[in-house]
């Protein structure tokens, strides 16, 4: 029979054949979001902190948010995450692969969003903030009522890179025993000896979940545009 | 504490104040008093430091020397500003009004928002009486119509004229204007001079940095007039403005009426020469 070797009949065979795999993998997939979101979360503490300190006009609060950021910066992440996981144990500091994972990952991110978020500070003219102290406000209250709400409008997209990026970056966490999305396709491949297969689908369930990142920040690209 | 030091006394003393950006000293030794219900116009060149002396008294800039007292109390510019900002200098804000070139109303805001922003973060008014007195005020120069528009929709005389409600809703006993109606295309410029002298018709007190010579004539009590920081010639505003005793008043004025031309122009040469 001619459909016995079609390509259909063969897409099918090949379906059969990994569609036991699925689940395991969709469970992989959601570590590695829940991994994520909890990073994204740290990034943006992290980030925010650091940008404040970065503007700050006290050298003791400028000077060590500068060393982070250069640090982090300078130096591979993979490094960092080994750091966190292997490193710290030696001088007794003990930590989960999730924790260890999501700190390392956490003030890595951090270091790149408090860059974006200090471009959106700088981009508010200094007049918004003289105004607002000049009626009186705290220079806090003034940042919180004034600053920020108009410069998150301009940091949404490049956070958006940055939270893919984040993403992206916790396949990094394999090498530290989380079996996450990576490690997940690397085991499987292991006992079944099928790496296009299995690293196509997990590429593809990372494209995913990149992808739903990317229309979460359109819709909040978008609800905040509208203000005004 | 005010009624105490009201009366004779000044509300607005500055004396010897000096502000220097790095070995540029852009103010030396000013000395002045404003009483209540004074209308001060600042005249200078550009870079002659009126807008730094305007910035010093709300302590936007830091003086570099000098002290300053409103109504009888001294100002304690010299205590570094702490992690959370300064309570006295920020209760000092709250009675100097401020109203800018740019107007630097906040574009995330609508216009009634701008207004009520400060009364009810600052001075902890409720919701509901904070848009009262806005509305309030903004049907006074009327432009209620557009209270729940942003500030971008408005034309520049508009902007301004929101600008200065902003400051009025503080409720402040003095305003500082930092040459308000510069950016403004001149059709514009007269709206925003007629809101300022209704003011001052008011009773504010009103310290004006402007280049608008009418408007220190006919509004202003008295002119300043300043130069490389220091107050060169001051005097009530028609005898400054029109016979000048200070050589470079003389010369500034004749530099800035004759862009006005005809019949001033003329005037300014013939009191000059």
């Amino acid at each position: 029979m001619m459909d016995a070797d079609g390509p259909v009949a063969a897409a099918i065979a090949w379906w059969v054949s990994i569609e036991d795999y699925l689940p395991s993998f969709l469970d992989a997939a959601w570590l590695a979001f829940q991994l994520t979101l909890v990073i994204i979360g740290l990034t943006w503490v992290f980030g925010l902190v650091v940008a404040l300190a970065k503007t700050s006009r006290y050298r003791v609060i400028r000077w060590p948010a500068e060393l982070y950021v250069w640090f982090i910066r300078g130096t591979p992440t993979l490094i960092q995450v080994f750091i966190f996981y292997f490193g710290l144990p030696q001088i007794d500091i003990r930590m989960s692969p999730f924790a260890a994972g999501c700190l390392a990952l956490g003030l890595n991110g951090g270091a790149y969003v408090a860059e974006i978020i200090r471009g959106g500070l700088l981009a508010i003219p200094k007049g918004q903030m003289e105004s607002a102290i000049a009626l009186g406000m705290s220079p806090w209250t003034a940042m919180g009522r004034i600053i920020l709400p108009q410069a998150i409008r301009i940091i949404i997209p490049p956070l958006t890179n940055e939270a893919a990026t984040t993403l992206k970056n916790t396949s990094l966490l394999s090498t530290i025993t989380l079996v996450e999305l990576t490690l997940h396709a690397q085991l499987i491949i292991a006992a079944t000896y099928r790496p296009f297969d299995f690293y196509i689908i997990a590429a593809i369930l990372y494209l995913i979940m990149t992808s739903v990142l990317t229309q979460i920040a359109a819709w909040l690209e978008r609800r905040y545009q509208l203000r005004y | 504490m005010s009624a105490m030091a009201g009366g004779g006394d000044p509300l607005l003393r500055v004396r010897d104040l000096r502000k220097s950006f790095g070995v540029h000293e852009v103010l030396a030794d000013i000395s002045l008093d404003v009483a209540r219900g004074e209308v001060i116009a600042i005249i200078g060149a550009s870079g002659s430091g009126k807008s730094t002396l305007l910035r010093c008294l709300n302590l936007l800039e830091r003086p570099s020397g000098g002290e300053i007292f409103y109504a009888g109390e001294p100002v304690d510019w010299r205590r570094p500003p702490g992690f959370f900002g300064d309570p006295a200098v920020q209760r000092l804000r709250t009675r100097i009004g401020m109203v800018f070139q740019s107007y630097n109303l906040w574009p995330h805001m609508t216009v009634l928002e701008n207004v009520i922003e400060a009364p009810m973060r600052v001075k902890g008014l409720p919701r509901r009486e904070a848009e009262e007195r806005a509305t309030y005020l903004l049907g006074r120069i009327g432009l209620a119509a557009k209270r729940d528009q942003h500030p971008f929709t408005l034309s520049g005389g508009q902007q301004q004229r929101v600008a200065i409600v902003r400051a009025l809703a503080m409720e402040p006993e003095a305003m500082l204007f930092d040459e308000v109606t510069s950016a403004l295309d001149p059709e514009l410029v007269g709206e925003v001079l007629d809101l300022m002298a209704s003011l001052a018709v008011d009773g504010m007190t009103m310290l004006v940095v402007t280049h608008e010579m009418d408007f220190a004539r006919e509004v202003s009590t008295r002119t300043i007039f300043i130069d490389a920081g220091r107050i060169a010639e001051q005097g009530p505003s028609v005898e400054v403005l029109e016979r000048p005793v200070n050589e470079r008043t003389r010369r500034f004025l004749d530099r800035v009426l004759h862009r006005r031309g005809g019949v001033d122009r003329e005037a300014a040469v013939d009191d000059g020469r």
